[in-house]
């Protein structure tokens, strides 16, 4: 079993305009920065995007933003990028936002054959606006529907050839959840390994969640607030 | 009356040794600050974090342990990290003991409004619809009125919700406030503060009763 490409641009591949994207990461933390690159380097459009963030306007998803590849974005918080906040405004872009826990369960539940299930989270909001209201121990949930993708994209630290994955630190975020829910699941790792090197008590993504892998390049990993306290 | 970090100390007064809590961004963050002599909390962030310490000292940042803020954290011994949905059973299935967030308003049935002013500002609800709908102890920290004096603390939210009948306690510049039956009880004054003065600021129904006690902060 190999499921090894070569680079961001060969795992693309088939990747078309009108497509569905799932993109792991939370601001710009274990988003799939090879894989970015090459979307916007390929110019596909029309992407309908599900990503807990949109990136900022210079990096992450922003730069697909910029080129205007991006028809509808489905995210829970977008408070970091001017420019998806003006093409909101001004209607360029669809935008559905929705509960970050009920995001993050919609994508996990496409992932695990469930398609729907009551959440607590926005009844009463504009959330629950169209969706079917259930009473469950005296308390009202809202009907929420699992979602898939054509692809999902994901970033992991570790991997190995089989498509096992292993995350680092708070790079895990949406990753593992999104890699279950995509038709394709495409993983970007920093080291990518042989079979047996990773520790199976450890893996985060079995490798069935996976079908291509790569070895990334030239990780910027920027940090969006830099917080820090003085040694002295 | 009280700062940003007034307002913090006094919520930390709430903190109780065991308790695992969620902290919002703003205000709610600086409360991880004034943890009262004795107490043990452990601070979970929905990004997939429980055991949150503080900020790294310089150079010692990594760009891949960032709280639900995206600011770079710490992990104290005894965290642990996870994914999305794991982070949002935490929340949903209320093993999380105490949330404390933001408001641009706050009613008193315990409606409260924090994520969008249509038309002018949409950043997105993030984790705050799921953390209201499902947390049994919910504080909100915020100033009582906005920048032209007007209350934030009324008879109904004018924007659109975040959820509903779910904020139980407010700490604000001028005061604490209980919302009990539907309408607000002053519970504190802030320092230096009269109870005409944070009637003033209310716009919401306000029980006044018996003699109202200063906040005691150290």
């Amino acid at each position: 079993m190999n499921k090894v490409v070569a680079n961001g641009d060969a795992a693309i591949e088939g990747i078309i305009d009108g497509m569905t994207l799932m993109l792991g990461g939370f601001g710009l933390c274990g988003i799939p920065e090879n894989c970015i690159s090459s979307l916007v380097k390929k110019g596909t459009t029309n992407l309908t995007c599900i990503s807990n963030n949109a990136g900022v306007d210079d990096f992450g998803l922003g730069l697909l933003l910029q080129e205007r590849q991006i028809k509808k974005m489905i995210s829970s918080y977008v408070g970091e990028n001017d420019e998806f906040e003006r093409q909101m405004l001004s209607g360029e872009l669809e935008v559905d936002l929705i509960p970050q826990g009920s995001l993050a369960e919609r994508c996990r539940a496409g992932g695990a054959g469930i398609p729907a299930f009551f959440t607590p989270a926005g009844y009463g909001t504009e959330v629950a606006e169209g969706k079917e209201v259930r009473e469950f121990n005296g308390k009202p949930h809202i009907l929420e529907s699992a979602l898939t993708a054509d692809f999902a994209i994901v970033k992991a630290w570790k991997g190995d050839r089989f498509g096992n994955l292993i995350f680092k630190g708070t790079a895990r975020n949406f990753n593992p959840v999104m890699a279950m829910a995509g038709k394709i699941t495409i993983a970007e790792v920093e080291e990518l390994v042989e079979p047996g090197e990773l520790n199976p008590n450890q893996i985060h993504t079995p490798g069935i969640f996976v079908q291509r892998i790569f070895q990334g390049v030239d990780y910027e990993k920027r940090i969006e607030q830099r917080t820090t306290l003085s040694k002295n | 009356m009280l700062d940003k970090v007034g307002i913090a100390k006094r919520i930390a007064q709430e903190l109780q040794d065991g308790w695992y809590v969620n902290l919002g961004i703003g205000i709610p963050t600086l409360v991880a600050n004034y943890i009262p002599q004795g107490i043990n909390v452990e601070f979970q962030s929905e990004n997939g974090l429980l055991g949150m310490g503080p900020f790294p000292y310089d150079g010692e940042e990594d760009a891949d342990l960032i709280n639900a803020g995206k600011q770079t954290v710490t992990l104290l011994p005894g965290a642990s990290l996870f994914d999305s949905a794991t982070s949002f059973a935490m929340i949903r299935g209320q093993h999380v003991q105490l949330t404390v967030l933001g408001a641009m308003e706050v009613a008193e049935n315990g409606d409260i409004a924090n994520w969008k002013i249509p038309g002018r500002m949409v950043k997105g609800m993030g984790g705050a619809m799921d953390l209201v709908a499902s947390a049994e102890n919910i504080i909100v920290a915020m100033m009582h009125t906005n920048k032209k004096g007007e209350s934030k603390i009324l008879s109904k939210c004018t924007l659109p919700l975040t959820g509903v009948g779910c904020v139980k306690k407010v700490v604000t510049n001028l005061a604490v406030l209980e919302i009990i039956n539907g309408t607000f009880h002053l519970i504190e004054r802030a320092p230096g503060v009269s109870v005409e003065e944070i009637q003033n600021a209310t716009e919401g129904t306000l029980v006044v009763e018996g003699e109202i006690p200063e906040m005691q902060l150290d």
